[in-house]
């Protein structure tokens, strides 16, 4: 029985960032916390995760979770969480974590708050207490549970300073049996198609120019292109410039695209619809240039320029060039 | 090999209104009614739409279009059967206002027995108002159907089997499962088409079957929320934006760069 399991994420032969930030965020809600991994051969990404500073690590492992079925990791994760019992459950909003997350909640019959911000215990009530934007990020609410059932709740990722690995932890490292069959795989990936990444991977960016529907047509984001690779950064977008077709949607940011935080988030023509801020608010400096003065946008930028960006960017990148080369 | 395909949709109001007519209502702890905008079609929903009819125009089949809700408004309703959808199924009760995610993948779950016969049910990727995105993948795993989650497209390969181009971080998957599945849709699977003046006139002369609480012999008990509201406000932001002027909008554009060198952010 443990207070808080939070679901764990591997990549390649390292944690994915999302474990550190559950840890970090089961440790706020105070007892007992375990850090559940799925996967196949997990002997060294259990001794990374222990250095999270869980009190224990649950590894599930079965040539099943080799990534080709999400149903491997939903069957997995229900018997990890009925063999631990636990209070509460924190899943990241990744691609894996958004699917077992909710799926394995309803197998439960436990209720879930999708895409929090934060989570508390309530002083008095002892409660779970989850933040939440709602209505596009237009509004926050402050959920609670009802029920027996553990509350699930699905975290957004970038939004804790992650759990710092230390060497010296004396957290239990447990394996946990689980059985797949076959009939539980019910949908299977037959193939995984990559787009090749000009640069920089978006998500490690310390840098994002980000170009919307005020740019107009896809030969602007080249200009953006330009000033992402003086700064070593990477092209981002706004979902309208992406539904455009200017650019490819792996490129999209917002509630439905990918969450960032870099150092700097440059803006050109986007208007800060907060779907699209849900996805960039974590960012430690957003900087604008947009015609309207009255932009959404505004309110959350560190610096702007209001003006249109056909006379604002061709000095603005020459200037960039002179300053860093 | 024609497939009968269910597509769930939801009434939600326009997320594309002007942010100031957002209100929030702090006693029931929802967003406040606009007055004279109308409600819309969740977005997603009307991409899952157009996908079923895509297929529809491929292999051939029925579509049968299903919302859970308290009231629903007919013309906004109506708008999937004028884009060429076959019929509409209505599950409308008073008790059916206000449900939470888990609660309406019940009732779902219960009109979908109800209709019966179906290939694929296929369903927005999230709702815009309360962003749940939980919904589908519930009323999958209530039916005990495969779930193949943000799809920009779908193919039907023969009578029993479905391929999906799922969306990842730097590209697709191309997931397959035997049918009946369910599958969730995203706007990367293309815009959805205008109903057409036919398809109006053809909807016009249709009629929804409305099911009530009662027809679909639904528990109180199925319906309890697991998640409370306790509180709902408007977020607030701290920062504070520098303008960046000049003597032109170039020079402002110079200044900038100047700025953000001098700020250590390039
Ligand atoms: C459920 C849901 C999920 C969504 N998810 C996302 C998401 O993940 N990501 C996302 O981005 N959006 C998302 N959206 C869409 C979002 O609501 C907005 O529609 C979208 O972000 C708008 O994109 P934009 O800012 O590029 O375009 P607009 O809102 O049209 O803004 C364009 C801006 O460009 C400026 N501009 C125009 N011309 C110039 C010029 N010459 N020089 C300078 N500035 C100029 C204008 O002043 C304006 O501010 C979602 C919507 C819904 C309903």
């Amino acid at each position: 029985m443990v207070d808080v399991l939070a679901l764990g994420e591997t990549s390649g032969d390292g944690l994915d960032p999302i474990t550190g930030e559950l840890v970090a965020a089961a440790r706020t809600l105070g007892g007992s916390v375990a850090v559940a991994l799925l996967g196949d051969g997990l002997a060294a990404h259990g001794e990374q995760a222990a250095a999270l500073g869980p009190d224990s690590v649950l590894l599930a492992e079965s040539p099943a979770l080799d990534g080709t079925s999400i149903d491997a990791y939903v069957t997995a994760f229900e018997q990890v969480c009925r063999s631990a019992s636990p209070g509460a459950v924190l899943v990241g909003k990744t691609p894996l974590g958004q699917n077992v997350g909710p799926r394995t909640a309803f197998r439960l019959g436990a209720a879930l708050a999708q895409d929090c911000t934060a989570v508390r215990r309530d002083g008095e009530t002892g409660e779970v207490v989850a933040s939440r934007p709602v209505y596009g990020g237009s509004a926050t609410a402050e959920v609670a549970f009802t029920g027996d059932a553990p509350p699930f709740i699905v975290m957004r990722g970038r939004v804790c300073e992650p759990a710092e690995p230390s060497p010296s932890t004396d957290a239990n490292i447990i394996r946990v049996d689980v059985e797949i069959a076959p009939s539980d795989i019910r949908a299977r990936r037959v193939e995984s198609v990559k787009q090749d990444i000009q640069g920089v991977r978006i998500e490690d960016a310390s840098v994002i120019v980000a170009g919307g529907r005020g740019l107009g047509g896809p030969e602007p984001f080249e200009r953006l292109r330009e000033i992402a690779d003086l700064l070593g950064g990477a092209v981002g977008a706004s979902r309208a410039a992406c539904d455009a077709g200017w650019i490819d949607h792996a490129a999209q940011i917002g509630l439905t695209g990918k969450a960032v935080a870099p150092d700097l988030y440059l803006t050109v023509g986007i208007s800060g619809a907060s779907q699209h801020m849900a996805g960039c608010s974590s960012a430690k400096n957003i900087v604008v240039i947009n015609k309207d003065a009255d932009a959404n946008i505004f309110q959350e930028a560190s610096y702007g320029v209001v003006g249109d960006w056909r006379k604002v960017l061709p000095a603005f990148i020459e200037t960039v060039r002179e300053l860093v080369t | 090999m024609a497939v009968d395909i269910i597509v769930c949709v939801k009434q939600v109001m326009d997320p594309e209104m002007p942010a100031s007519a957002f209100r929030i209502d702090p006693d029931a702890k929802r967003a406040a009614d606009a007055p004279g905008i109308p409600p819309v079609i969740n977005g997603f929903d009307e991409n899952a739409v157009e996908a079923a009819l895509r297929i529809k125009d491929e292999v051939g089949g029925t579509i049968t279009v299903l919302s859970v809700g308290g009231g629903h408004a007919m013309d906004v309703m109506k708008k999937p059967l004028s884009m060429g959808a076959d019929a509409l199924v209505l599950a409308q009760d008073d008790a059916f206002a206000e449900l939470d995610a888990r609660a309406t993948a019940r009732v779902l779950a219960s009109a979908v027995r109800r209709i019966g016969r179906f290939d694929l049910i296929l369903c927005g990727r999230q709702a815009s108002d309360w962003d749940n995105a939980h919904v589908p993948l519930g009323l999958a795993e209530i039916l005990g159907l495969p779930c193949l989650a943000v799809a920009q497209k779908i193919e039907v390969i023969d009578s029993s089997g479905v391929i999906v181009h799922s969306v990842t971080q730097d590209g697709y998957d191309v997931i397959e499962a035997d049918m009946p599945a369910l599958v969730t849709v995203s706007n990367e699977l293309g815009e959805p088409r205008y109903p057409t003046l036919r398809g109006i006139m053809a909807a016009g002369r249709k009629t929804p079957e409305v099911w009530s609480a009662d027809d679909l012999d639904i528990d109180p008990d199925m319906l309890e929320p697991g998640v409370r509201i306790v509180d709902l406000y408007a977020p607030e932001s701290s920062r504070q934006v520098e303008l960046v002027q000049g003597e032109d909008e170039a020079d402002a554009g110079r200044n900038l760069a100047i700025r953000l060198r001098e700020a250590g952010l390039i």
